[in-house]
C-alpha cells in the first residue's frame, strides 16, 4: 500500500492541518516508508487467530447511570469547561459564525 | 488478507458464534414474505409527464435514550438547563478523559431491539466518525459502524385503507446502534458569532435504521407512529419530536414501476411524523421533475424547510461524507452476559401488537378499540387500570365489563376531556372514578345518557359519581307506576299520533321514546319505557 501526494494532501485538509508544496514533498515518502514498514505484519499468517483487543485479559467495564457521580465525570463545571474558550459569552462558547 | 492494519477486523472467531442469539421467548409473528407482496400492492404513485413514478423510502431514525446521566460521562440529560451546565470535562473533550459506556444506554438499546424483534450482538464495538464541526468538541463522534450492537429486525404497520395501506405490512429493520449526540449551534444571538451549547454533547442516541421498505409517504408516517409508540412502550425514548429526543433522516429515491432503484437523496434532522410525510411528498415529487427535464439525481444531504414544506441542497463539500471511521483505541469491544441479557428481556412489557391481539381475543374489543386503546401506551395503562377498576366495583371479570369500559373511555370520556381542553393525563377523573360511574351504569342506577351528564360534572367538579347522583337527583326511574303515569299523559297530549301509530305509522314508537324520556327528565330506565310503550300503544 503507498500514498500519492493528492491523497495525502486530502488527508492533511480533512484533519484541517494545512500544509505547504515542500511540506508535502518529504511526508508523501515518510509515510510511505511508514506503511511499508507495517505492511510487513501482513507476512505473519493470522489465519484462525482472534484479533487482539487488549494486551492483558480485559473486558469493557460499564458505569452505573448515576447523574453527576463524580467531579471528573460530572456536570456542574461551566467554569473549568469554559475556562479555555477562545471565547465565550453569557455561558457559551462563542465561534465564527458557521453556518450552512 | 485480514485488515487488522486499518482496524476494521471482524469479531473474534469465538464470539461471532455467540454473536447473533434470537431472544427467546420472542416468536417472531412476522412473515418475511410480507413485506414484498404488500410493497408490489402499494398504490402510491407519483404522477409524471412521462410515466407512473414509484417512491421508495428508508429512514434512519435518531432516538434519545432514555436516561439520567450521558453515554460516556456522567452529566446529566436533563432537557432545558442553563448552556454548558450539564457539561463534564468528558463531554467537552478535555485531554486525558477517558469515556465509559453507561449500563443502562446499552441496556435501554438491547430492550430496543427485542422489542423489534431483533437479532442482539453480544459483541459489538465502538468507532470514531471523524468530522469537524463546532458542536462536536472530540472532533469524531463515538458510533458503532462495523459491529453494532442490534441486528436484523422489523415491525408492522397496521392496514389503514384511508391511508392509502391496503393490509398490514412489515418494515425491515437493518440495525440499531449506539452513539453520541451533538452539542448545539444558535447562529442568531449574534452577528459574527455562533454560540455552543454542550449540554447534548454525549447524550446516547439509538440510530435505527430501517429497510428501504416503504413506498408512501402515509407507510413511513405509520412507521414512526409505531417505532415511536413501541420505544415508549418499552420505555427507551420518550419519543417527544418537540424537544428533539426523536428526529429522523428521510432517505428518499424514485424509480419507475419495475426498474432498478433510483439515486437517493438524504434530508435531515426531520423532527415530526408530518414533516417527514412533507419531506418525502415534497422530494419525490423534486426528483420525478429533475428526471423527466432529461436531469439526474445527485446522492445529497438535503434539509427540510418546514415553513415552506420543501427540501434543500446542503450544499456539502463532496468530501464531507469521509469520516475515516476506526475503532476507537479508548473503548474496549462491548460484551455482553447472558444474565444481562436476561434481565433485558425479562423487563421488558407486553408490546403494542400483543396487546391489542389479547384485547380483541381476550376481551372481545373490536378491532378499531383494541387499536385505538394500544396505539399510546399512556392509553393502555389507564385503560387496564380503569377495566381492573370497572370490574372490581361490579364484581364481575374484567373480560365481562372489557366492551362497557372500552365505549365509555373512547366516546365519553375522550369526548368529555376533549371538551374540557384537557388529556388523559391530566384528567380529574380517575381510573377508579370511572369504574364507579360505570358500575352506576351496570347496575341499572342511572342511564347510559345521564352518565355523560354525571362525567361532565365530575370533569368540573373532580367528585365521585354517587354523590352527583345523589345530589342532582339523577337516579334512574324504573318504576312501573311512575313510568306509566307519564306514558299516559303523553298518550293522553297527543291523541293524533296515538291513532295514526295504533293505523300503522310505526315509526312514531320514537317519538313516543322521546316524549316519555322528556316527560321523565331522561332519568327514565330505557327498557322498562320501552316495555311499558309496547303494552300501551299496542
Amino acid at each position: 500500500m503507498s500514498v500519492d501526494r493528492k491523497t495525502v494532501a486530502k488527508i492533511a485538509s480533512l484533519a484541517r492541518i494545512s500544509m505547504s508544496e515542500e511540506e508535502l514533498d518529504t511526508m508523501v515518502p515518510e509515510l510511505n516508508n511508514i506503511l511499508n514498514w507495517v505492511e510487513q505484519l501482513g507476512e505473519v499468517d493470522v489465519s484462525g487467530v482472534e484479533p487482539m483487543t487488549a494486551v492483558i485479559p480485559q473486558r469493557l467495564r460499564l458505569r452505573e447511570d448515576e447523574m453527576n457521580a463524580d467531579p471528573l465525570t460530572g456536570g456542574g463545571v461551566r467554569d473549568k469547561v469554559l475556562a479555555n474558550a477562545p471565547a465565550a459569552e453569557h455561558g457559551f462558547f462563542a465561534v465564527p459564525k458557521v453556518i450552512e | 488478507m485480514r485488515t487488522l492494519v486499518h482496524g476494521y477486523a471482524a469479531p473474534p472467531v469465538a464470539a461471532q458464534a455467540i454473536t447473533g442469539v434470537t431472544p427467546r421467548g420472542f416468536t417472531r409473528l412476522a412473515w418475511p414474505g410480507i413485506a414484498l407482496i404488500a410493497g408490489c400492492m402499494s398504490t402510491y404513485r407519483i404522477h409524471g409527464a412521462t410515466s407512473e413514478w414509484e417512491v421508495v423510502i428508508g429512514l434512519e431514525v435518531h432516538a434519545q435514550v432514555t436516561s439520567n446521566a450521558k453515554l460516556f460521562s456522567s452529566a446529566s440529560t436533563a432537557f432545558g438547563a442553563e448552556p454548558n451546565t450539564q457539561v463534564s470535562l468528558i463531554d467537552a473533550a478535555m485531554p486525558g478523559m477517558l469515556p465509559v459506556p453507561n449500563r443502562e444506554c446499552i441496556r435501554q438499546a438491547v430492550r430496543t431491539g427485542m422489542a423489534i424483534d431483533a437479532q442482539i450482538n453480544r459483541w459489538s464495538r465502538f468507532d470514531r466518525k471523524n468530522y469537524f464541526y463546532a458542536d462536536l468538541p472530540q472532533g469524531y463522534q463515538i458510533s458503532q459502524l462495523y459491529h453494532p450492537l442490534v441486528g436484523e429486525g422489523s415491525l408492522m404497520i397496521e392496514a389503514d385503507e384511508k391511508a392509502g395501506i391496503p393490509e398490514d405490512k412489515v418494515i425491515g429493520i437493518e440495525r440499531i446502534h449506539v452513539e453520541q449526540d451533538a452539542g448545539k449551534l444558535m447562529h442568531d444571538q449574534h452577528p459574527t458569532m455562533s454560540y455552543v451549547d454542550l449540554n447534548r454533547s454525549g447524550v446516547a442516541l439509538m440510530e435505527i435504521v430501517s429497510r428501504p421498505d416503504m413506498t408512501s409517504p402515509a407507510e413511513a408516517g405509520a412507521y414512526l407512529r409505531k417505532l415511536r409508540a413501541i420505544l415508549r412502550y418499552v420505555g427507551s425514548c420518550d419519543g417527544n419530536m418537540e424537544e428533539g429526543s426523536m428526529r429522523a433522516d428521510v432517505n428518499v429515491s424514485v424509480r419507475r414501476p419495475g426498474e432498478e432503484l433510483g439515486t437517493r437523496t438524504e434530508t435531515k434532522n426531520v423532527n415530526s411524523v408530518r414533516f417527514v410525510m412533507a419531506a418525502i411528498e415534497h422530494e419525490a415529487r423534486r426528483q420525478v421533475d429533475v428526471i423527466e427535464d432529461g436531469g439526474s439525481i445527485v446522492q445529497e444531504t438535503r434539509l427540510f424547510d418546514p415553513g415552506t414544506g420543501t427540501t434543500r441542497s446542503m450544499r456539502s463539500k463532496e468530501d464531507a461524507h469521509d469520516y475515516r471511521y476506526f475503532p476507537d483505541p479508548d473503548l474496549l469491544p462491548l460484551e455482553l452476559e447472558e444474565e444481562f441479557l436476561d434481565e433485558c428481556r425479562a423487563s421488558l412489557p407486553e408490546l403494542p401488537d400483543a396487546k391489542r391481539r389479547r384485547y380483541e381475543q381476550d376481551l372481545g374489543l373490536s378491532p378499531y378499540n383494541a387499536a385505538v386503546l394500544t396505539a399510546e401506551v399512556e392509553t393502555a395503562r389507564w385503560f387496564e387500570r380503569l377495566l381492573g377498576e370497572t370490574a372490581k366495583a361490579q364484581d364481575k371479570q374484567p373480560a365481562d365489563v372489557a366492551k362497557q369500559a372500552a365505549n365509555w373511555l373512547i366516546s365519553d370520556l375522550f369526548g368529555a376531556l376533549n371538551k374540557a381542553g384537557l388529556e388523559l393525563d391530566n384528567s380529574p377523573v380517575t381510573p377508579e372514578k370511572g369504574g364507579e360511574l360505570l358500575a352506576l351504569v351496570g347496575a341499572g342506577t342511572i342511564s347510559g345518557s345521564i352518565s355523560k351528564q354525571v362525567l361532565e360534572t365530575m370533569i368540573e367538579t373532580g367528585d365521585n359519581a354517587a354523590a352527583i347522583v345523589d345530589r342532582e337527583g339523577l337516579k334512574q326511574e324504573s318504576d312501573t307506576g311512575a313510568i306509566e303515569a307519564k306514558i299516559d299523559e303523553v298518550m293522553a297530549a297527543n291523541p293524533d299520533k296515538v291513532a295514526e301509530y295504533r293505523g300503522g305509522k310505526d315509526k312514531l314508537f320514537g317519538f313516543f321514546v322521546g316524549q316519555t324520556m322528556k316527560a321523565m327528565q331522561g332519568k327514565g330506565n330505557p327498557q322498562v319505557v320501552n316495555e311499558l310503550l309496547k303494552q300501551k300503544l299496542g
